[in-house]
Order: C-alpha cells, then structure tokens, then sequence
C-alpha cells in the first residue's frame, strides 16, 4: 500500500558545511505523503541541521529538496511553510506577548492564507480556526492566556498547534518530548498520530526511542553528517551499525 | 470589548484633532502655539519611532536624522523655489525620509539587536557630515527660511498655519500607526518583535515586513521634519540632528507603553508638556536630564509603560469583579 503513496520529499545529496566542519555530508531522504518517519543518531549528528536545510532556516551548500516535485531549497523559509512544510521548534519559541491563541492567527494569516486555491480566512474567521485546533490539543482553556507563562508541556503543544494551524502536509517534530514525564510524552505522540489521520506526513527527530519505535512506520539513521540506514524500525536497530553509533565498539 | 473599527476610527482622530485646533484659538497667547508645536513634533516623532521601535522590536538610534532629512528637504526647495507651498515640500520630505529607511534598513536589517542600533546611529552621524558639507542648504553655517508674511487659507500669522498643520499631520501618524497595529501587518510585526526565526517559519516574510516598517517609520519622522525649518526660521545642522530627537522619541514610547498608538501620545503629551513647562520656569537645560529621570524610573518600575500599567490596574478589576460575582 505504502507504494502507492506518492513522494513528498525528496532530498538529494544534501552537503552542509559551517566553515571547516562538514555537518551534512550528502544526506538523501525521502517521504511519502502521509508517512511517519523516525529520524534519530546521536547528539550533533546533523539532525537539526537537516531539518534546517528542509524548513529554510539554513541554506545547503550542495544537493537538492524537493517537496511535491519541486525544488525548494533556495526558497525562503517563510515560501516553504506556505506550501505545506512545517516545523516545531526544539526549544520552543511562542511569541510571548501573544496569547495562546494569537500565536496561531500568525501561521493562519501568514501561511495558510498564502497558499494558492486556499479561501483566505479573516481575522475572525483565523481565530475561529486556531480556537477549533487549539481545543483539540488540549489548550482551549488556555486560549487566551500569554504564551510566555506557559509550562513546558504546553510549550510543545503550542509548538505542535502552531505548525498544525499553517495546514501543513509535512510536519517535521524537532524533539517536542525532550525533558517531559512519560505520560506527558504519550500526550505529545497521541497529537503527533492524530496527524497522520488528517494526511499529514510527520518526520519525527527524537532521543526517546520509546516514542520512535511506537510511532515510526520507518526510521533513519543520521550518524557523524551522513545517514547509516533507513528502513523497518525493527531492523535498523538491529543493524550493527547504528548499534556501533549508539553503544560504541 | 469590541475594537473600534478603523472606518470610524479616522473620522473620530480627525474629528477630535479639529475640536482641538478651535479649542485652542481661546490660548492665551502666541507662545502657546510654539510650546504646543513643539509637543506635537514628539507626538509625531514618537508614533513614528513606534513603528519599528515598539511594533517591530527594532530600536532606532537616528530619529535625528530622518526628522533633519524632513527639513533639510524643504530647506532645499525652499532655495530652489522659495515659493513652493508647503504641501510639496511634506511630500517631498517624507518621500527623501521615506527611501532613506528603505535604503537603510536593506542595508542593516541583517543586523539584530544591539548592532542594528548601531548602524542608525552612524547612519544619524554619515548624514549630520554629509548635510555640514552640503553647501546648497547652507553647510555648517545654517540656513534661512523665511515664512510668507501672510499664511495660506486664511489663517492670518503663520505660526497659526503651521499649529493647524502639525495637528493635521499628528493625527496622520497616530492614524498609520493604529492601522498597522490593527491590521495583519502590525501582527507579523509583532511575531517579528517576539521570535524573528519563529515568525520566519510561520510563514511571516520577515524581510519584506521589517523594509516596509523602517520605510513607513522614516517617513513618518522626515514628515515631522518638514514644517521644522518655518517654524525656526534658521536652520542649522547641530540643532537639527540634536541628540534630543533621538533620546525623547525612544523615551516617549517607553513611557507612555511601546504596544499601541496610544503609548507614544501620552509619552510625548506628557514629557513634551514638562519640558515645555520647565524651559520656561526653571531652564532649558533640565530638559534632557529630566527624561532621563524619567527613562531610568520608568525602566525600572514600569517597564510596559503608562499603558502598561493601565492594563494590568484593568486586569485586576476586572479579576475583582469575577471574585464578587
């Protein structure tokens, strides 16, 4: 069934240098539509680098991104988010004298709302919406609160909403369940499956292996810049490889 | 509570700024118009300032010299032609004031924080060296600018045209400043002030925003500038680029609350009318260390500002009246 999704994002080749030191060095990744893939490796493995080079934060130096067929990699990261490709942040980044719910009017009015063939919602209509996925995830009583007082947990399902309100078909998870409690952590995957019901691809960056084997339909190695497997869950833990990169010799 | 809609909005900042301009044909004397004038130029400056300062979260050193690119372009015309109404030359000057912000923010709005401060203030002391050695608007010596003995429209002396004028133009900016506030605009500025990168990824485009924030801004403050010259009659380079422009235009927002067009009002009515009163009491030369007195107290104790501490006295009515029902 899986064969019959189409390719959503491809990336080729992907080389990334920060003056001497090579953080990516010819990284190729691809996803389906839909798909949730599991991307792990070691810390400064060059997983949020690759997420930057995707989203536009950071521009590569050599390689391609491809998203729905075409390539993106020299666009702006605001041009990327308007077609379709969102991100949270590792540590989260509300706008803090924003309330809750005008955090989610900016991705609304900004990148939904920019999206060829989308109806532009007013600012009323943009508050009607973020109020409809901000009760989903669980922040509806805190609507109107300031983002900045925000616990953690609700920090990162600030994050996740906020990504969500830009309609995204790709939605990359920068480590949204470091640091909190494990009922926590199953509280931040249930809204990161609930995307998968909505036809959103989901790339999820996580230590807590817990979670990516729960949640990965695939899981890909980053180790040292370069990507040392990608496949089944199961079996790319038990590559010896990603064993070495994990436990060491 | 519903906002005020902007329809009905600018009628009523219009309306309420030709009320005041009746209301103060009853002042005493003349020298009203030239302490109300005064007042008004910060009004104008600070709203300005607002916009890329408080909207935006980029702190601009060189007011002075977006207001002396105001007035130095009707010096200009004014030796071209001398004749040239007034109109022209606001025009004029907010254009020259206007693409000047544009220039300068493409050049330094890679630049954050502390460093972005730093490239206005060499852009206020490039400009100020530039204007000394322009000969054409009288270099280093100064200028004159002499006024039409008799004012347009009926308004009999001059200073009387200039007020009504100032009133008008106060007005103006308090009404572009409100509209980006309200509008989608003054919300992705906001995103900007808050999380560039943030902003960045929700799709706000960053840069185009931030040129159209110092380009408005800019011409805002050459806009003040422009009735200056008329209004002093001499014009030269140190008491245009005057140091005071940039302190009381930051000082004002920050008093009177950096977040919406009200802030800057209240802080320039407020500090424009001390200094006033005190020049005339005591000496022109408490002015500056009363703002920054005043700048210091208000940092420390009220960081949000008048308006801050309008809002929080609000909250907590408001939470008492939910505590009593």
């Amino acid at each position: 069934m899986s064969e019959m999704r189409s390719e959503l994002l491809v990336v080729k080749g992907v080389v990334k240098r920060f003056g001497g030191f090579t953080a990516l060095d010819g990284v190729d990744l691809d996803l389906k539509v839909g798909e949730r893939l599991g991307l792990i490796g070691p810390n400064g493995s060059g997983k949020s680098t690759l997420v930057n080079c995707i989203c536009g934060t950071l521009f590569n130096d050599q390689g391609s991104v491809a998203f729905e067929g075409e390539e993106i990699s020299r666009l702006a990261a605001h041009k990327r988010i308007r077609r379709g490709l969102a991100r949270s942040f590792q540590l989260p980044k509300p706008f803090a004298t924003m309330t809750v719910v005008e955090n989610l009017c900016v991705p609304i009015l900004y990148a939904a709302n920019a999206r060829p063939g989308v109806v532009r919602a007013s600012p009323a209509q943009a508050v009607e919406q973020a109020m409809e996925i901000l009760n989903k995830i669980g922040l509806g009583a805190k609507a109107r609160e300031m983002s900045g007082g925000l616990t953690q947990v609700d920090m990162r399902k600030l994050e996740l909403a906020r990504a969500m309100a830009s309609r995204p078909k790709l939605l990359i998870s920068d480590e949204a369940m470091a640091g909190l409690s494990n009922s926590e952590v199953d509280e931040i995957l249930e809204l990161l499956f609930a995307m998968k019901e909505q036809g959103i691809a989901v790339i999820m960056i996580e230590h807590i292996m817990r979670a990516v084997m729960r949640f990965s339909e695939r899981v890909a190695v980053l180790v040292a810049g370069k990507k040392i497997a990608d496949g089944d869950p199961e079996e790319v833990m038990r590559n010896p490889e990603v064993e070495r990169a994990y436990l060491g010799e | 509570m519903q906002k005020m809609s902007n329809k009905v909005f600018i009628p009523v900042v219009y309306g309420v700024a030709l009320a005041f301009g009746l209301l103060s044909m009853l002042a005493p004397n003349d020298y009203f118009y030239s302490a109300a004038y005064t007042v008004l130029l910060f009004v104008i400056l600070s709203s300005a300032w607002n916009i890329l300062g408080g909207y935006t979260g980029y702190v601009n050193f060189g007011t002075a010299a977006f207001f002396a690119m105001g007035a130095y372009t009707t010096v200009a015309i004014f030796k071209f032609a001398p004749g040239t109404p007034l109109i022209v030359m606001i025009i004029a000057g907010m254009l020259v004031a206007g693409l000047t912000g544009l220039g300068m923010g493409a050049l330094t709005l890679r630049l954050r924080g502390v460093f972005f401060s730093i490239a206005t203030l060499a852009l206020s002391v490039v400009m100020f060296t530039f204007v000394v050695n322009w000969d054409y608007v009288g270099g280093a010596r100064g200028a004159y600018v002499i006024a039409p003995r008799v004012a347009p429209l009926g308004f009999g002396r001059y200073i009387y045209f200039l007020y009504a004028v100032m009133i008008f133009l106060s007005a103006t900016a308090m009404i572009v400043a409100r509209i980006i506030e309200t509008s989608t605009i003054g919300r992705g500025l906001e995103a900007i002030r808050d999380d560039e990168l943030a902003a960045e990824c929700c799709g706000v485009p960053t840069l185009r925003l931030k040129l159209l924030s110092t380009t408005i801004s800019g011409a805002l403050m050459g806009m003040a500038g422009t009735t200056y010259p008329y209004f002093v009659s001499y014009v030269e380079p140190a008491s245009t680029f005057n140091l005071s422009y940039a302190v009381n235009s930051i000082a004002m927002p920050l008093i009177g609350g950096m977040t919406t067009w009200v802030g800057p009002l209240i802080g320039a009515v407020l500090l424009g009318t001390v200094q006033q009163v005190v020049q005339v009491t005591i000496s022109s030369a408490w002015n500056l260390l009363i703002v920054g007195v005043l700048l210091v107290l208000f940092v420390t104790l009220a960081p949000e500002g008048i308006m801050g501490l309008w809002y929080d006295f609000r909250k907590k009515q408001r939470a008492k009246k939910g505590a009593a029902q």
